[in-house]
């Protein structure tokens, strides 16, 4: 076949494997090799499975020639965000404190993918416990923007992200507590789906928020992300927040286009305090949303100024909770003591970086006596009224609009000196968090510099079939086909 | 104005074990984090229930029943000290 297998999609290999013009050991092959080709300027892994990985592709093929269907995702290459537990294969969550870890399970996710058929290359770098905005925060060292490895691929998932960009996979899983998978999807130029909160299991996900943390898909493609999310959604009882009903049904309603479909852009997100080229970019998909028979209007919704402030004091809260599970006695890395606290206290404050540590820091404070009603107590008051302002929205609109970052890839070390800076890159991606309605970012064109821009579909809780025909529809528009110089053979 | 934090005890609540240096720097940085999250507070919000979940769910149960448990041996090699089938930890208290 023609080109590189690495730069197919997964329907078009899926495709291929099914005609017999591609094998699964030659697509992981290919893979491979393109990974090998940029690892050494993204690291975008941090840890590869390279014989799970061939007995995955050789199953697949073994299936195939017999003429068997070994399931939708078979002989198809993912990578894994380091913080989902893999079984035997070092799990350390972006972590000093889980340096060797290896899981005695597999999380829910990748037991559903290896079913699929799917073969996981590998584990991928992310800012330690999914906390940041940069993929900065590894203690393993950061991983690079495929479109200018200057430059941060976003975060918390930027491994995740930059894989898929650059085709050392062709998806990926990420985590999504604050807009950890549509930010680095932004910064990378492809597409990043939060699914409702409860949609996907958790088991096996290291819990930075729970009331947060939803499990995701990386892909080049909305149908792509479709078909990850298909595979990995439903109930789970290993769960206990894993949603008990019937997911929504997407595939039929994907090419439904965008006539009559109501578009409602959130006013206090699509103005200032984003970049000139990212407005330019947002307002062109708008008009062609417009033209192709959509109903765009403006939406306001007045809670969203705090809804940052809330986030930042829920996530953390929650995060030094979550977090309380390191304390060097099961599993991880141990500082000795002379009585077990001293042992504990030294192991976490060795074991976690300046963020994680900050952060467990903020929750602890905002939980302590005397403290939570005024602090945590309030950001979940607060909380409700960005729930109630959305659900008003969806009351006259299908689907909310917005830019994903109000910025393109920023310089690495950019950010990494001012906290609040860091924060409010994710200023776009909190509010449906907090709501636990899907969203999803997608590429629609690109700065002065070259850099991808992304554009966000938000939808109601279990909206995802509407989120995803949106989402389609402005991926067709956009027409967004570009590829990042390191993925094209011109520049390796 | 930033807001004054003891910053000592809720490093000992979190069990922490920050040198001096660190807890100034970090204190100072919650405080500025906290001065922000200040906005929150001049909200009319009397009234507002709460939300500690996005989605209305109740208790999730399950029949109680024998299922398949972690592999007692493989979760134990993960330990960073053990004592047979235990986990192995330093004294609870001082002097003893």
């Amino acid at each position: 076949m023609s080109g590189d297998p690495a730069d197919l999609t997964i329907a078009e290999a899926a495709a291929a494997l099914r005609s017999g013009a591609l094998s699964a050991a030659d697509l992981l092959a290919a893979v491979r090799r393109r990974a090998g080709a940029t690892e050494a300027q993204l690291h975008a892994y941090l840890t590869l499975d390279v014989e799970g990985a061939e007995r995955a592709a050789e199953a697949a093929d073994a299936a195939l020639s017999r003429g068997e269907d070994p399931g939708p995702l078979a002989g198809i290459p993912l990578a894994i965000k380091d913080n989902m537990c893999t079984r035997g294969i070092e799990t350390t969550s972006g972590s000093r404190l889980l340096a060797g870890y290896r899981p005695p399970y597999d999380a829910t996710v990748v037991g559903r993918l290896r079913a699929a058929g799917a073969v996981i290359v590998g584990k991928t770098n992310l800012d330690e416990f999914a906390m940041g905005s940069s993929t900065e925060n590894s203690a393993y060292g950061p991983t690079r923007n495929p479109w200018d490895p200057d430059r941060v691929p976003g975060g918390s998932s930027g491994g995740s992200a930059a894989a898929v960009a650059v085709g050392s996979a062709l998806g990926a899983l990420g985590s999504d507590t604050g807009g950890s998978i549509r930010q680095p999807a932004a910064l990378c130029g492809i597409v990043g789906l939060k699914p409702t909160y409860g949609l996907v299991s958790r088991y096996g996900l290291v819990a930075f928020a729970s009331s947060l943390d939803q499990i995701g898909p990386f892909a080049r493609t909305v149908e792509d992300a479709a078909t990850l999310f298909e595979a990995i959604c439903g109930h789970d009882p290993s769960d206990a927040t894993s949603y008990r009903g019937v997911p929504p049904v997407v595939r039929p309603t994907l090419e439904a286009g965008p006539e009559g479909l109501r578009v409602g852009v959130i006013a206090e997100l699509a103005g200032e305090g984003n970049e000139p080229a990212v407005l330019a970019a947002f307002g062109r998909t708008l008009e062609a949303l417009e033209v192709a028979g959509a109903e765009v209007r403006e939406v306001s919704l007045p809670s969203i100024p705090y809804a940052l402030d809330a986030y930042y004091l829920i996530a953390p809260a929650e995060c030094s909770a979550n977090l309380a599970r390191f304390d060097g006695v099961r599993y991880g890395r141990r500082l000795p003591g002379d009585t077990v606290e001293q042992m504990m206290a030294a192991t976490r404050r060795d074991g976690f970086g300046p963020e994680v540590t900050r952060r467990i820091l903020l929750g602890t404070y905002a939980l302590s006596a005397g403290y939570y009603e005024a602090f945590y107590g309030r950001a979940q008051q607060v909380r409700t009224l960005v729930i109630e302002d959305f659900a008003r929205a969806y009351g006259r609109v299908d689907v909310l609009v917005c830019p994903t970052s109000p910025t393109t890839a920023f310089a690495i070390g950019e950010r990494t000196e001012d906290p609040l800076a860091m924060y409010l890159a994710d200023v776009c991606t909190i509010p449906s968090n907090l709501v636990g309605g899907p969203g999803i970012s997608l590429p629609v064109g690109r700065d002065g510099v070259g850099l991808p821009i992304g554009f966000q579909v938000l939808a109601p809780p279990l909206g995802e079939a509407v989120l995803l025909r949106a989402a389609r529809a402005v991926e067709v528009l956009a027409g967004f086909a570009a590829r990042p110089a390191l993925a094209t053979s011109e520049a390796r | 104005m930033p807001v004054p934090i003891d910053i000592a005890k809720v490093a000992r609540l979190a069990r922490l074990a920050l040198t001096p240096d660190e807890m100034e720097a970090y204190g100072a940085q919650l405080g500025a984090i906290l001065e922000h999250a200040a906005s929150l507070q001049a909200l009319d919000i009397q009234g507002v229930p709460p939300t500690a979940h996005p989605l209305p769910m109740l208790n999730a149960l399950r029949p109680d029943e024998v299922e398949e448990t972690l592999e007692r041996e493989e979760v134990l090699a993960q330990a960073p000290d053990r004592d047979g089938p235990y986990f192995r930890v330093p004294p609870f208290m001082e002097d003893e």
